[in-house]
Protein backbone atom coordinates (compact mmCIF):
# COMPACT_ATOMS: atom_id res chain seq x y z
CA UNK A 1 0.00 0.00 0.00
CA UNK A 2 0.86 3.65 -0.92
CA UNK A 3 1.40 5.48 2.31
CA UNK A 4 1.48 9.46 1.04
CA UNK A 5 1.58 11.03 4.64
CA UNK A 6 3.53 10.63 8.00
CA UNK A 7 2.61 8.58 10.96
CA UNK A 8 1.90 11.82 13.26
CA UNK A 9 -0.53 13.30 10.12
CA UNK A 10 -2.01 9.93 10.09
CA UNK A 11 -2.52 9.53 13.70
CA UNK A 12 -4.27 12.92 13.32
CA UNK A 13 -6.22 11.97 10.42
CA UNK A 14 -7.62 9.18 11.91
CA UNK A 15 -8.26 10.97 15.41
CA UNK A 16 -10.27 13.53 13.39
CA UNK A 17 -12.18 11.21 11.19
CA UNK A 18 -13.46 9.30 14.65
CA UNK A 19 -14.98 12.65 15.87
CA UNK A 20 -16.30 13.48 12.57
CA UNK A 21 -17.60 10.30 12.26
CA UNK A 22 -19.35 9.93 15.99
CA UNK A 23 -20.93 13.62 15.60
CA UNK A 24 -22.45 12.46 12.36
CA UNK A 25 -23.97 9.89 13.77
CA UNK A 26 -24.99 11.69 16.91
CA UNK A 27 -26.66 14.28 14.26
CA UNK A 28 -28.81 11.97 12.57
CA UNK A 29 -26.98 12.09 9.56
CA UNK A 30 -26.05 8.66 8.88
CA UNK A 31 -29.59 7.71 8.26
CA UNK A 32 -31.06 7.28 4.36
CA UNK A 33 -34.53 8.84 6.03
CA UNK A 34 -32.51 12.31 7.49
CA UNK A 35 -30.76 13.04 4.78
CA UNK A 36 -33.88 11.92 2.25
CA UNK A 37 -36.18 13.96 4.61
CA UNK A 38 -33.92 16.88 3.91
CA UNK A 39 -34.44 16.50 -0.08
CA UNK A 40 -37.53 16.15 0.44
CA UNK A 41 -38.18 19.31 2.22
CA UNK A 42 -39.91 16.99 5.42
CA UNK A 43 -36.99 17.01 7.29
CA UNK A 44 -34.09 20.23 7.89
CA UNK A 45 -31.89 18.02 10.32
CA UNK A 46 -28.93 18.07 7.58
CA UNK A 47 -29.03 22.00 6.81
CA UNK A 48 -28.95 22.93 10.48
CA UNK A 49 -25.72 20.82 10.62
CA UNK A 50 -25.05 22.09 8.07
CA UNK A 51 -25.03 25.71 8.57
CA UNK A 52 -24.02 25.85 11.97
CA UNK A 53 -20.72 24.15 11.21
CA UNK A 54 -20.38 26.65 8.19
CA UNK A 55 -21.15 29.75 11.01
CA UNK A 56 -18.58 28.30 13.64
CA UNK A 57 -15.81 27.38 11.52
CA UNK A 58 -16.07 30.36 9.25
CA UNK A 59 -15.37 32.72 12.32
CA UNK A 60 -12.87 30.41 13.97
CA UNK A 61 -10.99 29.90 10.58
CA UNK A 62 -10.88 33.49 9.40
CA UNK A 63 -9.99 34.87 13.12
CA UNK A 64 -6.81 32.17 12.69
CA UNK A 65 -6.27 33.57 9.26
CA UNK A 66 -6.28 37.06 10.87
CA UNK A 67 -3.42 35.96 13.81
CA UNK A 68 -1.40 34.09 11.30
CA UNK A 69 -2.24 30.99 12.76
CA UNK A 70 -3.34 29.29 9.23
CA UNK A 71 -3.21 29.71 6.15
CA UNK A 72 -6.92 28.86 4.02
CA UNK A 73 -6.99 27.14 0.89
CA UNK A 74 -9.82 27.90 -1.39
CA UNK A 75 -10.24 25.47 -4.21
CA UNK A 76 -10.36 26.33 -7.63
CA UNK A 77 -12.75 25.57 -9.72
CA UNK A 78 -15.14 26.85 -12.99
CA UNK A 79 -18.80 26.41 -13.67
CA UNK A 80 -18.13 23.66 -15.88
CA UNK A 81 -17.01 21.94 -12.91
CA UNK A 82 -18.80 22.74 -9.69
CA UNK A 83 -22.58 23.55 -11.27
CA UNK A 84 -22.68 20.61 -13.93
CA UNK A 85 -20.46 18.39 -11.29
CA UNK A 86 -22.71 19.55 -8.49
CA UNK A 87 -25.79 19.09 -10.57
CA UNK A 88 -24.67 14.97 -11.09
CA UNK A 89 -23.66 14.54 -7.57
CA UNK A 90 -27.41 15.81 -6.12
CA UNK A 91 -28.98 13.46 -8.37
CA UNK A 92 -26.80 10.59 -7.11
CA UNK A 93 -26.99 11.85 -3.64
CA UNK A 94 -30.96 11.57 -3.35
CA UNK A 95 -30.66 8.10 -5.35
CA UNK A 96 -28.50 7.05 -2.92
CA UNK A 97 -29.08 8.85 0.88
CA UNK A 98 -25.99 8.98 1.74
CA UNK A 99 -22.67 11.31 0.39
CA UNK A 100 -19.36 10.36 0.47
CA UNK A 101 -18.69 11.40 4.58
CA UNK A 102 -22.16 10.37 5.79
CA UNK A 103 -21.64 6.73 3.75
CA UNK A 104 -18.49 5.75 5.88
CA UNK A 105 -20.66 6.92 9.26
CA UNK A 106 -23.96 4.41 7.69
CA UNK A 107 -21.51 1.65 7.30
CA UNK A 108 -19.93 2.35 11.20
CA UNK A 109 -23.95 2.49 11.86
CA UNK A 110 -24.66 -0.95 10.27
CA UNK A 111 -26.30 -0.33 7.02
CA UNK A 112 -25.91 -2.77 4.58
CA UNK A 113 -27.15 -0.56 1.74
CA UNK A 114 -24.25 1.39 2.32
CA UNK A 115 -21.54 -1.27 2.36
CA UNK A 116 -22.69 -3.90 -0.58
CA UNK A 117 -24.24 -1.00 -3.40
CA UNK A 118 -23.07 2.65 -2.19
CA UNK A 119 -19.88 2.08 -1.14
CA UNK A 120 -18.78 -0.28 -4.58
CA UNK A 121 -20.91 2.77 -6.78
CA UNK A 122 -18.70 5.24 -5.25
CA UNK A 123 -15.71 3.77 -5.98
CA UNK A 124 -16.42 2.56 -9.24
CA UNK A 125 -17.89 5.95 -10.36
CA UNK A 126 -14.89 7.80 -9.34
CA UNK A 127 -12.63 5.51 -10.95
CA UNK A 128 -15.03 5.99 -14.25
CA UNK A 129 -14.80 10.06 -13.65
CA UNK A 130 -10.46 8.91 -13.91
CA UNK A 131 -10.81 7.28 -17.49
CA UNK A 132 -13.20 9.80 -18.57
CA UNK A 133 -11.10 12.90 -17.36
CA UNK A 134 -8.65 13.68 -20.22
CA UNK A 135 -12.59 13.69 -22.17
CA UNK A 136 -13.51 16.46 -20.45
CA UNK A 137 -10.45 18.32 -19.26
CA UNK A 138 -10.26 20.73 -21.46
CA UNK A 139 -13.74 21.22 -22.58
CA UNK A 140 -16.33 20.90 -19.83
CA UNK A 141 -14.16 21.41 -17.02
CA UNK A 142 -12.26 24.88 -17.69
CA UNK A 143 -15.50 26.42 -19.39
CA UNK A 144 -16.19 29.80 -17.00
CA UNK A 145 -13.12 29.67 -15.05
CA UNK A 146 -12.72 31.58 -11.49
CA UNK A 147 -9.86 29.86 -10.02
CA UNK A 148 -9.57 30.03 -6.25
CA UNK A 149 -11.61 33.01 -6.39
CA UNK A 150 -13.30 33.85 -2.79
CA UNK A 151 -16.38 36.04 -2.18
CA UNK A 152 -14.53 38.83 -0.43
CA UNK A 153 -12.37 39.30 -3.75
CA UNK A 154 -15.96 38.70 -5.74
CA UNK A 155 -17.33 41.80 -4.12
CA UNK A 156 -13.95 43.20 -4.23
CA UNK A 157 -14.69 44.09 -0.07
CA UNK A 158 -13.07 43.54 3.42
CA UNK A 159 -13.34 40.18 3.89
CA UNK A 160 -15.32 40.91 7.41
CA UNK A 161 -17.63 42.36 5.54
CA UNK A 162 -18.74 39.72 3.83
CA UNK A 163 -17.85 36.85 6.75
CA UNK A 164 -20.37 39.15 9.31
CA UNK A 165 -23.47 39.37 6.81
CA UNK A 166 -23.06 35.85 5.99
CA UNK A 167 -23.22 34.68 9.83
CA UNK A 168 -26.00 37.02 10.19
CA UNK A 169 -27.94 35.15 7.38
CA UNK A 170 -26.99 32.03 8.57
CA UNK A 171 -28.07 32.88 12.23
CA UNK A 172 -31.30 34.21 10.60
CA UNK A 173 -32.17 31.06 8.34
CA UNK A 174 -31.64 28.92 11.97
CA UNK A 175 -33.79 30.90 13.79
CA UNK A 176 -36.23 30.72 11.04
CA UNK A 177 -36.15 27.02 11.31
CA UNK A 178 -36.76 27.14 14.52
CA UNK A 179 -39.35 29.79 14.69
CA UNK A 180 -41.73 27.51 11.68
CA UNK A 181 -41.06 24.46 13.26
CA UNK A 182 -38.99 22.72 10.66
CA UNK B 1 -21.11 10.79 30.50
CA UNK B 2 -24.74 10.09 29.64
CA UNK B 3 -24.86 12.13 26.95
CA UNK B 4 -22.60 10.08 24.84
CA UNK B 5 -24.55 7.32 24.98
CA UNK B 6 -28.15 9.24 23.97
CA UNK B 7 -29.35 8.10 20.24
CA UNK B 8 -29.56 12.21 19.13
CA UNK B 9 -28.10 15.16 19.53
CA UNK B 10 -29.53 18.56 18.61
CA UNK B 11 -28.53 19.36 15.58
CA UNK B 12 -26.47 22.66 16.35
CA UNK B 13 -24.65 21.03 19.10
CA UNK B 14 -23.50 18.39 16.02
CA UNK B 15 -23.05 21.74 13.96
CA UNK B 16 -20.96 23.59 15.94
CA UNK B 17 -19.15 20.43 17.03
CA UNK B 18 -17.87 19.77 13.12
CA UNK B 19 -17.22 23.68 13.12
CA UNK B 20 -14.55 23.36 15.87
CA UNK B 21 -13.30 20.09 14.73
CA UNK B 22 -12.53 21.87 11.27
CA UNK B 23 -10.36 24.61 13.44
CA UNK B 24 -8.49 22.03 14.86
CA UNK B 25 -7.36 20.38 11.24
CA UNK B 26 -6.71 23.11 9.95
CA UNK B 27 -4.70 24.42 13.17
CA UNK B 28 -3.09 20.20 13.39
CA UNK B 29 -3.06 19.19 10.22
CA UNK B 30 -3.28 22.13 7.49
CA UNK B 31 -6.52 20.47 5.94
CA UNK B 32 -10.15 21.14 5.49
CA UNK B 33 -12.71 18.09 6.26
CA UNK B 34 -13.47 16.45 2.98
CA UNK B 35 -14.03 13.08 1.96
CA UNK B 36 -14.71 12.10 -1.94
CA UNK B 37 -10.83 12.39 -3.00
CA UNK B 38 -10.23 9.25 -0.74
CA UNK B 39 -12.79 7.16 -2.86
CA UNK B 40 -11.01 8.19 -6.33
CA UNK B 41 -7.45 7.22 -4.60
CA UNK B 42 -9.02 3.99 -3.42
CA UNK B 43 -10.38 3.50 -7.24
CA UNK B 44 -6.80 4.02 -7.76
CA UNK B 45 -5.76 1.36 -5.87
CA UNK B 46 -8.07 -1.11 -6.57
CA UNK B 47 -7.33 -0.69 -10.39
CA UNK B 48 -3.21 -0.97 -9.75
CA UNK B 49 -4.70 -5.17 -8.52
CA UNK B 50 -5.75 -5.47 -12.11
CA UNK B 51 -3.27 -2.96 -14.22
CA UNK B 52 -0.03 -2.77 -12.10
CA UNK B 53 1.60 0.70 -12.29
CA UNK B 54 -0.02 1.23 -15.80
CA UNK B 55 -2.98 3.24 -13.89
CA UNK B 56 -0.16 6.21 -13.16
CA UNK B 57 -0.52 6.75 -16.42
CA UNK B 58 -3.95 7.98 -16.22
CA UNK B 59 -3.72 11.94 -16.38
CA UNK B 60 -6.25 11.55 -13.38
CA UNK B 61 -4.10 9.72 -11.29
CA UNK B 62 -1.15 12.21 -11.84
CA UNK B 63 -3.21 15.20 -10.49
CA UNK B 64 -4.61 12.71 -7.74
CA UNK B 65 -2.28 9.83 -6.73
CA UNK B 66 -3.58 6.33 -5.17
CA UNK B 67 -2.17 5.52 -2.11
CA UNK B 68 -3.14 6.51 1.68
CA UNK B 69 -3.15 9.95 2.79
CA UNK B 70 -5.20 12.08 5.67
CA UNK B 71 -7.94 11.72 3.75
CA UNK B 72 -8.21 8.61 3.62
CA UNK B 73 -7.60 7.74 7.34
CA UNK B 74 -10.18 10.17 8.06
CA UNK B 75 -12.69 8.52 5.98
CA UNK B 76 -11.66 5.36 7.75
CA UNK B 77 -11.92 6.54 10.97
CA UNK B 78 -15.81 7.96 10.07
CA UNK B 79 -16.49 4.35 10.17
CA UNK B 80 -14.84 3.68 13.48
CA UNK B 81 -16.48 7.15 15.07
CA UNK B 82 -20.16 6.27 13.63
CA UNK B 83 -19.78 2.68 14.81
CA UNK B 84 -18.65 3.65 18.17
CA UNK B 85 -21.52 6.24 18.31
CA UNK B 86 -23.99 3.66 17.63
CA UNK B 87 -23.26 0.73 19.66
CA UNK B 88 -23.03 3.51 22.69
CA UNK B 89 -26.10 4.35 22.01
CA UNK B 90 -27.97 1.04 21.09
CA UNK B 91 -28.86 3.13 17.83
CA UNK B 92 -26.77 0.50 15.48
CA UNK B 93 -28.14 -1.77 13.40
CA UNK B 94 -27.84 -4.19 10.58
CA UNK B 95 -30.47 -2.90 8.17
CA UNK B 96 -30.60 -3.52 4.30
CA UNK B 97 -33.57 -1.28 3.35
CA UNK B 98 -34.55 1.87 5.08
CA UNK B 99 -37.81 2.69 6.43
CA UNK B 100 -39.07 5.91 4.45
CA UNK B 101 -37.80 3.50 1.63
CA UNK B 102 -39.81 0.65 2.26
CA UNK B 103 -42.72 2.85 3.24
CA UNK B 104 -42.50 3.99 -0.15
CA UNK B 105 -41.17 1.38 -2.59
CA UNK B 106 -41.46 -1.93 -0.30
CA UNK B 107 -39.00 -4.56 1.35
CA UNK B 108 -37.76 -5.78 -1.59
CA UNK B 109 -33.85 -5.84 -1.05
CA UNK B 110 -33.41 -6.01 -4.91
CA UNK B 111 -34.32 -2.33 -6.26
CA UNK B 112 -32.65 -0.64 -2.80
CA UNK B 113 -29.37 -2.18 -3.62
CA UNK B 114 -29.96 -1.39 -7.30
CA UNK B 115 -31.04 2.42 -6.65
CA UNK B 116 -28.68 2.68 -4.11
CA UNK B 117 -25.94 1.30 -6.68
CA UNK B 118 -26.86 3.70 -9.46
CA UNK B 119 -26.41 6.67 -6.90
CA UNK B 120 -23.32 5.65 -5.84
CA UNK B 121 -21.99 6.06 -9.31
CA UNK B 122 -23.43 9.17 -9.98
CA UNK B 123 -22.27 10.99 -6.75
CA UNK B 124 -18.89 9.50 -7.22
CA UNK B 125 -18.20 10.56 -11.18
CA UNK B 126 -20.38 13.79 -9.68
CA UNK B 127 -17.95 14.63 -6.93
CA UNK B 128 -14.62 14.13 -8.64
CA UNK B 129 -16.28 16.32 -11.75
CA UNK B 130 -17.49 19.44 -9.25
CA UNK B 131 -13.71 18.70 -7.42
CA UNK B 132 -15.68 17.51 -3.82
CA UNK B 133 -18.70 16.76 -1.87
CA UNK B 134 -20.68 17.70 0.68
CA UNK B 135 -18.16 17.98 3.43
CA UNK B 136 -15.32 19.48 0.80
CA UNK B 137 -16.93 21.66 -0.97
CA UNK B 138 -20.16 21.53 1.68
CA UNK B 139 -18.76 22.65 4.51
CA UNK B 140 -15.30 23.47 4.23
CA UNK B 141 -15.29 25.46 0.58
CA UNK B 142 -18.41 26.87 1.75
CA UNK B 143 -16.58 28.38 5.13
CA UNK B 144 -13.60 29.72 3.85
CA UNK B 145 -15.82 31.78 1.59
CA UNK B 146 -14.80 29.81 -2.10
CA UNK B 147 -17.04 30.55 -4.69
CA UNK B 148 -16.28 27.13 -6.13
CA UNK B 149 -17.43 25.73 -2.51
CA UNK B 150 -21.20 27.92 -2.53
CA UNK B 151 -21.84 26.93 -5.94
CA UNK B 152 -21.16 23.10 -5.80
CA UNK B 153 -22.95 23.26 -2.63
CA UNK B 154 -26.21 24.96 -4.09
CA UNK B 155 -26.00 22.62 -7.09
CA UNK B 156 -25.70 19.32 -5.02
CA UNK B 157 -29.04 20.32 -3.27
CA UNK B 158 -30.85 21.52 -6.48
CA UNK B 159 -29.92 17.99 -8.12
CA UNK B 160 -30.57 16.59 -4.81
CA UNK B 161 -33.84 18.16 -4.72
CA UNK B 162 -34.93 17.58 -8.02
CA UNK B 163 -34.25 13.63 -7.87
CA UNK B 164 -35.50 13.25 -4.96
CA UNK B 165 -39.20 14.63 -5.79
CA UNK B 166 -38.97 12.52 -9.13
CA UNK B 167 -38.42 9.93 -7.22
CA UNK B 168 -41.21 10.05 -4.37
CA UNK B 169 -43.80 11.67 -5.82
CA UNK B 170 -44.00 10.69 -9.78
CA UNK B 171 -42.36 7.29 -9.51
CA UNK B 172 -43.52 5.97 -5.83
Amino acid sequence: MNIQATKKQLFWGLVFGIIFGFLLQKGGVTKYDVIIGQLLLTDFTVLKIMLSAVLTGMLGLHVMQRFGLIKLKPKAGSWGKNAIGGLIFGLGFALLGYCPGTIAGAMGNGYLDAIFAGLIGIIAGSGLFAVAYPLLNNRILTKGNYGNLTLPRLFKINEWLVILPVALIIFLILFMFERTGL
Amino acid sequence: MSWLMEVQWSPYAVGIGIGILSWFTWLISSKPIGCSTSFAKTAGLIEKLFRGNKVDDRPYYQEVKPGVDWQWVFVAGIVGGAAASSLLSGDFSWQWVPSVWEQNFGDNVLPRLATALAGGLLLGFGSRWAGGCTSGHGISGTMQLAVSGWISAICFFIGGIIMAQLLFTVIA
